[in-house]
């Protein structure tokens, strides 16, 4: 009986705790894959020369990410250091906060832990959403799906191009509608909308997110280059990751081996305990 | 080993002489490990007193070794964390360990006091040690508090605004006061960061490992109880040894030793594969540097904290949830003396005591799990319906603590019934009418079974309770 409540807390804790804390779209899969040095390397070129100009990474040192990397201090001097005079310096930005205030209306946001606190499903969903608005409500032409009314321009436009939004048409009269998933089919990406009708009803319709005008990549291309800056965001989220998991196996062996000893231990002890 | 070496002679029996003469070594030693007799019945929710010292053990370990890279200041507090997450030799390890240490304190403790809860551990003589044991745990509680503000993320921020914008709701002036004075600010500024960084490594250490004194010393004072609920001392031999005792040590220290190593195991797996346990341990929105001027969508304290939290939203009127929640904690001190039933253990107390501390522990697990979602309409009322039954739970056990009369249970019933009818006209929405209807359903099928159980049924019949431990 005890044991019964003892594995019903448990389980009711496990529940609990697998049950991610997210918000309401169901994003792309980022796929996220730190052994892929090669996407690393790749996502880390696509930061230093789309996003670094704006965004600071200010946690993390240049020859820290190369060490990581698999690239020598002189690789990153020549390859991913235009900001900064040192290979030890931290991947500052040039920006003034106060410009950027100017510019923008925010000052754009560090970038080192962002992957932590807002999930690499997020960023990749983000990045390959950005549209053509014909009514902008921002002064830079585009919006984006999963974040409304983003104060980033579409920077990476020339990699991508430029996306249009089609939309399914709904009948009858909408009160409400929510994004609820994004998926993807061949070279376009569909978003599923949620849409509450006049009365009530509640309708499903997909939208479509078709490349109008293309870029230096295919749409194909285009996302993989996402995917590795967010692997690449990921890892400089938390560069502890690369080592922790190798780490772990060895102390949970040890801790297996070191039980069976304790419990030997324990048994010897408790033979005359009747 | 020590004793033995008593009676040996040489250097080191000499060395341990000459301590004795001055320092009662030996004398703390038996009196504490070797010849401190513990029931051989001991089950596996026996490990958690253990564990929790183990926990303390690891937090304060790792605390001395991250405050010596932490900076407490608001500019540099959040790039301080990282600075240990990235540059400090095994810094994510230290702070991973201390996160999931905070976590797992807390699970540890819950479950010790679910314990006591079973087997009746807080009953006569032991209603100091479980006085001492809620006081460890409201310490627990405020050195949480003031630690998870600690890396100055926008939940650290925002979580302790809530919880100290609580003591705001206070009448008559007093919680502007009080409030002004935790903070030392206006708003949460450097000088809260400032003070909670003294708090949390100086003070409620202190007091903490003075409770754990008292609480072990009184435990050794009392003696331990057991999953039976039978008092070992009653049946001692010839020595006056208890028959159903052992020394802890060595037999409770290598099966405490086993029980260590498993915990090790689950602690070192969520230390190395999942620190921030999908949000729970460490939430997500916490790896953003606190902004005074932008409030996170969706503030939830960290989970330890939820089911009194959901208590705090589910009552309309601001102060009247704060005290509610106040008094969700409180009424655990009085526990001694709410069940003043005979028969302590679980196993004994006959199957509707058994129903009842089940629901009451789902009770409390649904109001953890409610108090981390967003408010609905729905949500926000089984909040309450569960906030009803976590307060019925302890008027149950008052009376059900000896035999009643079916006239007594109907007029408790009556009481309680215009009590909650009570509350539900001062809180009467006619938008929300059909709704707290509905629900209402929840607290009569509740208060109607186990209030009247025992007068149709032998379910509150208690069976004897053994002499001696059984195996």
């Amino acid at each position: 009986m005890i044991k019964r409540i003892f594995l019903g807390v448990a389980l009711a804790v496990a529940a609990g705790t697998a049950q991610a804390a997210g918000g309401a779209i169901q994003f792309l899969d980022a796929k996220v894959d730190l052994d892929d040095k090669a996407s690393l390397q790749r996502g880390a070129k696509v930061f230093v020369n789309y996003c670094l100009s704006c965004h600071a990474m200010s946690y993390m040192r240049y020859n820290r990410m190369g060490k990581d990397l698999g690239l020598t201090d002189e690789q990153v001097a020549s390859n991913l250091m235009f900001a900064a005079d040192k290979v030890v310096e931290k991947m500052d930005v040039a920006m003034e906060p106060d410009d950027a205030e100017k510019w923008f209306g925010i000052v754009p946001p560090d970038l080192t832990v962002i992957a932590r606190a807002r999930g690499a499903d997020y960023l990749y969903s983000y990045l390959v959403t950005f549209y053509q608005d014909d009514n902008p409500t921002r002064p830079f032409g585009v919006d984006n799906v999963v974040l409304r009314g983003a104060a980033m321009p579409h920077v990476l436009w020339p990699m991508q191009g430029h996306q249009n939004y089609v939309r399914e048409a709904v009948e009858g009269k909408v009160t409400s509608e929510t994004v609820s998933a994004l998926s993807t089919a061949g070279d376009e990406i569909l978003v599923h909308r949620t849409v509450t009708l006049e009365g009530g009803d509640v309708v499903h319709a997909t939208d479509r997110l078709q490349v109008a005008q293309g870029g230096s990549m295919l749409p194909g291309e285009y996302r993989a280059a996402v995917r590795d800056l967010v692997n690449f965001l990921v890892y400089a989220a938390e560069p502890a990751k690369l080592e922790r998991y190798g780490m772990g196996i060895w102390v949970l062996l040890f801790l297996a081996v070191l039980f069976v000893l304790s419990r030997m231990l324990y048994k010897e002890y408790w033979r005359d305990v009747h | 080993m020590m004793d033995g070496a008593n009676r040996n002679t040489g250097v080191m029996a000499g060395l341990m002489g000459w301590v004795d003469e001055r320092l009662p070594v030996t004398k703390m030693w038996k009196e504490h490990l070797a010849e401190y007799y513990a029931p051989k019945n001991f089950n596996v929710w026996y490990f958690f007193g253990s564990l929790a010292l183990l926990v303390l053990v690891l937090q304060i370990l790792t605390g001395i070794w991250l405050t010596m890279h932490y900076k407490p200041d608001a500019e540099e507090a959040f790039a301080s964390v990282e600075y240990i997450m990235r540059e400090v030799p095994y810094g994510w390890l230290l702070r991973y360990m201390h996160s999931t240490g905070a976590s797992f304190f807390f699970i540890v403790v819950y479950l010790h006091m679910f314990r006591a809860l079973m087997y009746g551990s807080y009953k006569g003589p032991r209603e100091l040690l479980w006085i001492l044991g809620m006081l460890l745990y409201l310490s627990l509680m405020a050195e949480a508090f003031f630690g998870y503000l600690l890396p100055w993320g926008q939940m650290s921020f925002w979580g302790a605004q809530v919880i100290i914008s609580l003591f705001g709701a206070l009448p008559f002036g007093i919680g502007e006061v009080l409030s002004l004075w935790i903070r030392g600010d206006f708003v949460i500024s450097d000088a809260t960061l400032n003070r909670f960084f003294s708090l949390h490594v100086v003070a409620l250490p202190l007091v903490i490992l003075g409770l754990v004194g008292a609480h072990i010393l009184a435990l050794h004072e009392v003696g331990s109880n057991n999953p039976d609920g039978v008092e070992i001392k009653k049946n001692k031999n010839a020595e006056g040894i208890p028959m159903d005792g052992i020394p802890f040590h060595p037999y409770y220290t290598v099966k405490d030793v086993m029980g260590a190593v498993a915990f090790l195991f689950l602690f070192a797996f969520v230390v190395f594969f999942a620190p921030e346990m999908g949000g729970y341990f460490l939430e997500h929105a916490n790896f953003e540097p606190a902004d005074p001027l932008k409030t996170p969508e969706h503030i939830v304290p960290v989970w330890y904290f939820t089911p009194y939290y959901a208590i705090l939203r589910a009552i309309p009127d601001k102060l009247t949830g704060v005290l509610a929640m106040g008094a969700a904690v409180m009424i655990l001190f009085f526990l001694p003396w709410l069940d003043r039933h005979p028969v302590k253990s679980i196993r004994y107390r006959g199957p509707l005591f058994m129903m009842l501390v089940m629901v009451f522990a789902f009770t409390f697990v649904a109001l953890g799990w409610l108090g981390m979602q967003t408010v609905t309409a729905v949500r926000s009322e089984v909040g309450l319906r569960l906030s009803e039954l976590y307060f019925g739970f302890f008027l149950l056990l008052w009376v059900h603590s000896k035999e009643r009369s079916g006239g007594y249970l109907g007029v408790t019933f009556a009481v309680v019934a215009v009590v909650l009818l009570t509350v539900d006209g001062i809180r009467y929405d006619a938008a929300k009418a059909g709704l707290m209807m509905t629900s209402a359903l929840i607290p009569l099928v509740y208060f109607l079974f186990f209030l009247f159980a025992p007068v149709f049924s032998n379910l509150n019949q208690a069976r004897p309770v053994p002499e001696r431990v059984t195996a």
